[in-house]
């Protein structure tokens, strides 16, 4: 029988977090049933308050894609785009994104998404980035803008790399939203989303930065997840999420007070034996199972680097409505994705001493080489730097073939029980 | 006498562990896991005690009684008539299955009678048993089942000829008699063994049974008798969710293939563990806690269960294996470890007219260059190494791993016990010691 509970648990957060994505997503069903067309675009580097400027609401693949592998229909997605000639190991987001393209363009909640009226490519580190566009493209026939960030390949933003992306926020993004939408830009528009990007920003710092607690009253990882996803689709710049971080962090300050842990889905989490920074995104496909692992064993994520792939707002980064485009720039180049590996071995040592955790984990992405590559050294590197021991797994986004449950079981279990050891020997300190 | 257990369950083979107060090994028992890790654990459980029960015999032979020459070949033969106990009482197991098999594989497929030559089989079987364990006989395989698959396919084929109907029905009794055998506990009696082991160990060196009565009889039966209390067991392996166990009394088995390796030598820095189904290599501290590890993902290619095959392929006994390929004097490049795959590469290359050693020389070095991939990942290769797992029993292997450490990391002492199989058994029991105790009313 499944340790996992069939019932699952939510706190209030969690509870007004599925209202907001299942309000995003009827939204852009009633778009599509009105026959109207959106924007789509990705969430590192993504311009949800310079969209919102022209009204329209972005699709976003990516949260597509995550979404359908949570409720169980991205394995269909990804082998429809495989019977259409895609290969098993490309990148399993594009495959279901492509899979659901050619099964209706229904969303993951059922809802019948938009058509693309402009594929806003934000280049921001993801090469693939580039070629799923170009692939749906083809599919579309949408015209397309691309918006070049350049690489942080120095460890850093250059007064050059910035003009650069503003340049071309100017030039190019701009005119093709006023092209699609039919309006004038309103750059006054664009300063009031931007107050009101960093007034949530604030509070979701608040919020990822409670994991520094002991017991941590949040998952800083699978807990986090939910966390991110309003300001990871398009409720960045709108009240409705300066008040979903504000109620949000009310609530976890609560728990603080009260010295409680996070809300698992299978109810609150018991004693804090093991505290985790994880690098890389969750798999989607068994999530639940994925996070009962650890969990289960007393092992809470503080930090995760999968939670700044939408900005890196906990590094001082705040829109910013005086600097408008400027600030778009730097919000573009400062995501986790753009950074070079160095800056990732960086932030994740610094995440290990700041939050004061035990060990960290990575979670590397079979099918995503541009995210893998170079990540057992980044493994090895911070291991040297905090002298903590690193656990490294691998699965899949959404592909759930790529899932070995006992494999990964087995890792996990292995890791945390070397942790024990380690802190029974008191080798923890 | 107090005993503290330890029992991995591999995807292959299940292995159990017993060990004294002292920390001392008294016996050791493996399995097929097949699918069923309950009876599995329960057969390792009762070949590691009945281990013991040898173990205790050894100890309590008392000194004096014998010479050196005389008291080594005395418990020479004793090991042996052990085994050949066990084997007979696994060989009636079997020939009971099959015949309840027979009407049943008569039903299904039409044909002369096969009872009669089944019973003949049964009895050629017997016959051939005692030789297996005779003085200075190789040794062969340690499970019953590869003896007896391997002794039943040569005489169904002689028998088929001599018209048992088709080959394919006897053996359609042997594999669903096999398996049923297997996945039943014995009913061994470690008296009666005890006995006849004594007995015929005394007779193998010519001594007088009457005359030894006090000297060597009645202590070894008396240390034979002794209560065994199981005073804590601990699970590790894939199959170890499975146990009926609480949560302390399991362990990974990175865990205990460190703690194991460490035991059984002390200098152990770096671990590499091939086992049936998952590749794992350990760093592990002074004291023999892991400080790191790497294991082979999704993908089982290359571990040992991809020799498995290979030697299925061939025809071949997966002892033969290693002999085989050291005979290469050529070796193939082979890349691929897809197990699924193996066989059509190794008919491929057959056609081509390479020899089967040379394939199976380029196959083991295709094995262990992807555990170097592991061990690099791991942190590499640091003095002392010990090799473990089925694979290391595997003189070829461990070969091509010694070769490919010198080259890459230079020098190393290379540590590769015979026991090599039991590590993580072992290092299970050395937790089982550690743990509190409690009383095990699941599994005692």
């Amino acid at each position: 029988m499944s340790p996992i509970a069939t019932s699952v648990r939510k706190d209030r957060s969690q509870e007004q977090q599925k209202a907001l994505i299942a309000d995003y997503y009827g939204r852009l069903g009633a778009l599509a049933a009105a026959g109207q067309g959106a924007p789509w675009t990705f969430v590192p580097g993504n311009l949800t308050e310079l969209l919102l400027t022209f009204d329209p609401l972005p699709v976003l693949p990516e949260i597509n894609a995550l979404q359908s592998g949570m409720r169980k229909t991205s394995g269909e997605q990804v082998l429809h785009a495989e019977k259409l000639g895609h290969s098993e190991d490309v990148c399993a987001y594009v495959k279901a994104s492509i899979g659901a393209w050619h099964q209706g363009n229904v969303g993951p909640t059922g809802d019948p998404l938009p058509k693309p009226n402009l594929l806003l490519l934000s280049y921001t580190g993801c090469f693939t980035f580039l070629k799923w566009f170009e692939l749906l493209r083809g599919e579309t026939k949408a015209p397309t803008v691309m918006l070049h960030v350049p690489y942080q390949a120095q460890g850093g933003i250059t007064n050059e790399m910035r003009a650069y992306v503003v340049k071309q926020l100017r030039e190019t993004v701009v005119p093709a939203l006023e092209k699609v939408s039919g309006k004038k830009f309103d750059i006054d528009k664009l300063r009031e989303h931007l107050r009101l990007s960093a007034l949530a920003e604030d509070d979701l710092v608040r919020v990822l930065e409670a994991g520094k607690h002991r017991p941590s009253p949040i998952d800083g990882y699978f807990g986090a997840v939910y966390y991110v996803g309003p300001i990871f689709t398009a409720y960045r710049g709108t009240q409705a999420a300066v008040d979903y971080y504000r109620d949000s962090w009310a609530e976890i300050e609560e728990r603080i007070a009260r010295g409680e842990g996070p809300i698992t889905p299978d109810g609150p989490m018991g004693e804090q034996r093991f505290r985790l920074v994880v690098e890389g995104p969750p798999n989607w496909t068994h999530f639940r199972e994925f996070w009962h692992m650890f969990h289960s064993e007393g092992a809470v994520a503080v930090a995760s680097t999968y939670t700044k792939v939408g900005g890196l707002y906990d590094r001082g980064f705040r829109h910013d409505p005086d600097r408008p485009l400027e600030s778009l720039a730097e919000y573009c180049l400062n995501c986790y994705t753009n950074l070079n590996l160095s800056s990732r071995v960086d932030l994740i040592a610094d995440y290990v001493r700041d939050y004061d955790a035990d060990g960290f984990v990575v979670h590397s992405i079979k099918s995503c080489d541009s995210f893998s590559a170079g990540q057992l050294l980044i493994l090895r590197e911070v291991e040297k730097r905090t002298g903590k021991p690193g656990a490294f797994i691998e699965s899949d986004l959404v592909d759930p073939r790529y899932f070995s449950a006992a494999n990964i079981k087995n890792r996990v279990e292995s890791y945390l029980q070397m942790l024990g050891q380690k802190q029974a020997v008191g080798g923890h300190a | 006498m107090k005993c503290f257990v330890g029992i991995d369950l591999g995807s292959t083979t299940t292995k159990a562990v017993v060990l004294d107060d002292q920390g001392r090994i008294l016996g050791r028992g493996i399995t097929n896991s097949r699918s069923n890790y309950e009876v599995a654990c329960a057969v390792a459980r009762e070949e590691a005690f009945a281990d013991v029960r040898f173990t205790s015999c050894e100890r309590a032979l008392p000194d004096g009684v014998l010479d050196a020459a005389h008291r080594e070949a005395f418990l020479d033969a004793l090991a042996r008539a052990f085994r050949l106990a066990w084997h007979r009482e696994r060989l009636d197991a079997l020939a009971d299955a099959m015949r309840r098999e027979v009407p049943v594989v008569e039903a299904l497929f039409a044909g002369p009678a096969l009872g009669p030559h089944v019973e003949a089989i049964v009895l050629r079987m017997r016959e051939l048993a005692d030789p297996l364990f005779a003085k200075g006989a190789p040794r062969r395989s340690d499970f019953f089942r590869d003896v007896a698959t391997s002794q039943f396919h040569t005489l169904g084929e002689a028998f088929a000829k001599r018209g048992a109907g088709s080959f394919e029905r006897l053996m359609a009794v042997f594999d669903k008699a096999i398996l049923k055998a297997e996945n039943q506990e014995s009913h061994f009696s470690p008296q009666a063994s005890a006995e006849f082991a004594i007995g015929r160990a005394l007779a193998e060196l010519d001594l007088d049974a009457k005359a030894a009565a006090n000297s060597i009889v009645r202590p070894l039966l008396a240390a034979m008798s002794a209560e065994l209390e199981t005073v804590q067991t601990v699970g590790t392996g894939y199959g170890r969710a499975t146990l009926p166990f609480s949560r302390e009394q399991i362990r990974s088995e990175i865990l205990c293939h460190g703690l194991g390796a460490h035991a059984m030598f002390p200098g152990t820095r770096t671990v590499l563990d091939i086992g049936g189904q998952d590749t794992k290599a350990i760093q592990v501290d002074a004291n023999g806690l892991v400080t790191s590890f790497q294991m082979n993902d999704r993908c089982a290619a290359g571990c040992g269960r991809y020799l498995g095959y290979i030697a299925d392929e061939m025809n071949l006994g997966l002892h033969e294996l290693g002999p085989l390929a050291q005979k290469s004097c050529r070796p193939v490049r082979i890349n691929s470890t897809c197990t699924v795959f193996a066989g059509a590469e190794i008919r491929d290359r057959l056609t081509l007219g390479q020899k089967r050693e040379d394939i199976l020389a380029g196959l083991h070095r295709a094995v262990i260059l992807r555990a170097m991939s592991l061990l690099a990942r791991s942190g590499g290769v640091h003095d002392e190494f010990t090799f473990t797992g089925g694979v290391a029993k595997n003189e070829t292997a461990v070969k091509v791993l010694r070769d490919l450490v010198t080259q890459n990391y230079g020098e190393r002492t290379m540590n590769v016990s015979p026991n090599s199989i039991y590590t993580g058994a072992l290092g299970a029991a050395l937790f089982a010691r550690r743990t509190p105790a409690r009383v095990m009313e699941a599994v005692a």
